[in-house]
């Protein structure tokens, strides 16, 4: 699976993707957030962060599979 | 000089035509922002034949503005925006009709502002700013055009148009205050709100005119720095169009102006009536000889034992006598107060005392102790 990361959350993984383990047991959006708030407690912290699972928005229950692709889009406020 | 020309390159364009011009020159666009993101949304809709521009803008041009904000001059540094931008513009464009706004959108003036309109702008740069315009656009049923940037990644999208989905749709939570960084501490290259502007000027034509595909429904996000784009598909809920009323607060530290305040703006505080609460971090001696109207007395030296006194829900301004101490006392303030918003006057008593003279200024009984 793999996750595309964006503003904030790219600079805190200091990548633009990660990618997760095959064998790691994740089926909703929910547990993906949980994973990765271990991985990378900063981006736990965070408290406005908007996903995507395969280019459609996504919420807490929405169920994954090792084949999505993921977004982790955070608000950016400049102008 | 005949202007009867003027359009012609894209009314002979196919699928646009004389039709879509009209519904152009009819229209009506207020742009809130004139800075990085406005200044090419401006440019275009002003050559492009918008009928009604609407600017709103109370900021002032600063130098390190000029390198994303291309419409302004070096000798226009220390202007409104909004007056300077409508001066250039009008030489490119005398048939558009221009309204100046030289003031921030805020609770009092969004809705009335707004109601004038067919088509908003998002051009702001703080999220205060951008979930007010939200909520007043949802009340009004008004579609609008949202662009944002950070460093080298830009989003836009068609917010509120025919019942799609609206920036609470796509950020149900605000974020809090310093989780995201802002322009100051995170930068932005120059081009990228040139870019992300001119997709939201392009976008503007499309709702206006009918021509082609828009973004509602739909985020675009523009990574600058892979050349990548990449588009997700929003869901629109239905309470996120329930609104009836704005909020009593939107917390709106502007994004250029963060953490520091220029007397200047501090004394449009005043006479606005903003609500703020007043911290004079200089010792009580100090502040005994003379203080600002309402100004609370929270000596730096003391400040650490008394930081539980200040209060949580105003935007706070420390000031002291030429801005050392203030700064170091905003610091302070922000890093044991998450969630904070604390604003250093630059300059102190001393420039208020040279640029504002003895307005506002309390001058207490003598108690210079023997």
């Amino acid at each position: 699976m793999e996750i595309l990361l964006f503003g904030i959350t790219r600079d805190i993984a200091g990548k633009p993707r990660i990618t997760v383990p095959a064998d790691t047991p994740l089926a909703t959006v929910g547990d993906l957030k949980t994973w990765l708030g271990d991985q990378y407690p900063a981006i736990k912290a965070l408290s406005s962060v908007a996903i995507a699972v395969d280019s459609e928005y996504a919420e807490d229950s929405q169920t994954i599979s090792s084949h999505s692709e993921i977004a982790l889009i955070p608000p950016v406020s400049g102008g | 000089m005949s202007t009867a020309n003027k359009y012609s390159r894209q009314t002979q364009l196919a699928g646009f035509g004389p039709a879509a011009q009209q519904k152009l020159q009819q229209a009506k666009v207020l742009v809130i922002g004139a800075g990085g993101l406005g200044v090419p949304v401006l440019q275009y809709l002003t050559g492009m034949g918008v009928g009604t521009i609407g600017i709103i803008d109370g900021d002032t041009i600063s130098i390190d503005n000029l390198h994303r904000q291309v419409l302004y001059t070096e000798a226009e540094v220390g202007k409104l925006k909004a007056e300077a931008a409508i001066a250039t513009l009008r030489k490119l464009n005398s048939e558009v009709v221009f309204k100046l706004y030289p003031y921030y959108l805020d609770i009092n003036n969004a809705l009335a502002l707004i109601k004038e309109y067919d088509l908003l702008i998002d051009a702001s740069d703080n999220f205060g700013t951008r979930y007010l315009i939200n909520d007043a656009c949802v009340i009004l049923n008004k579609p609008y055009i949202y662009g944002a940037v950070q460093q080298y990644e830009g989003h836009v999208s068609v917010f509120n148009y025919n019942g799609g989905p609206t920036y609470r749709c796509l950020y149900p939570t605000v974020p809090q205050a310093n989780e995201i960084p802002d322009c100051n501490t995170a930068g932005v290259l120059g081009v990228a709100p040139g870019i992300i502007g001119c997709q939201q000027a392009l976008q503007a034509v499309k709702v206006i005119t009918g021509v082609g595909e828009t973004l509602s429904g739909y985020l675009q996000i523009f990574d600058l720095d892979r050349n990548d784009q990449y588009k997700i598909k929003l869901t629109s809920v239905p309470e996120n169009h329930n609104i009836k009323h704005l909020q009593s607060n939107y917390d709106t530290p502007a994004c250029e102006k963060g953490g520091k305040l220029e007397i200047e703006e501090l004394y449009r505080w005043y006479t606005d009536d903003k609500p703020f609460f007043l911290v004079d971090v200089r010792e009580t001696k100090e502040f005994n000889h003379e203080h600002l109207q309402g100004a609370h007395s929270f000596p730096l030296s003391a400040l650490s034992d008394n930081i539980d006194r200040l209060p949580k829900n105003l935007p706070l301004v420390t000031i002291c006598e030429i801005g050392g101490r203030s700064a170091r006392a905003a610091t302070t303030i922000s890093e044991a107060v998450p969630g904070s918003t604390v604003y250093n006057v630059v300059g102190g008593m001393e420039t208020w005392l040279d640029e504002v003279g003895e307005q506002l200024v309390v001058y207490p009984k003598s108690e210079t102790a023997p």
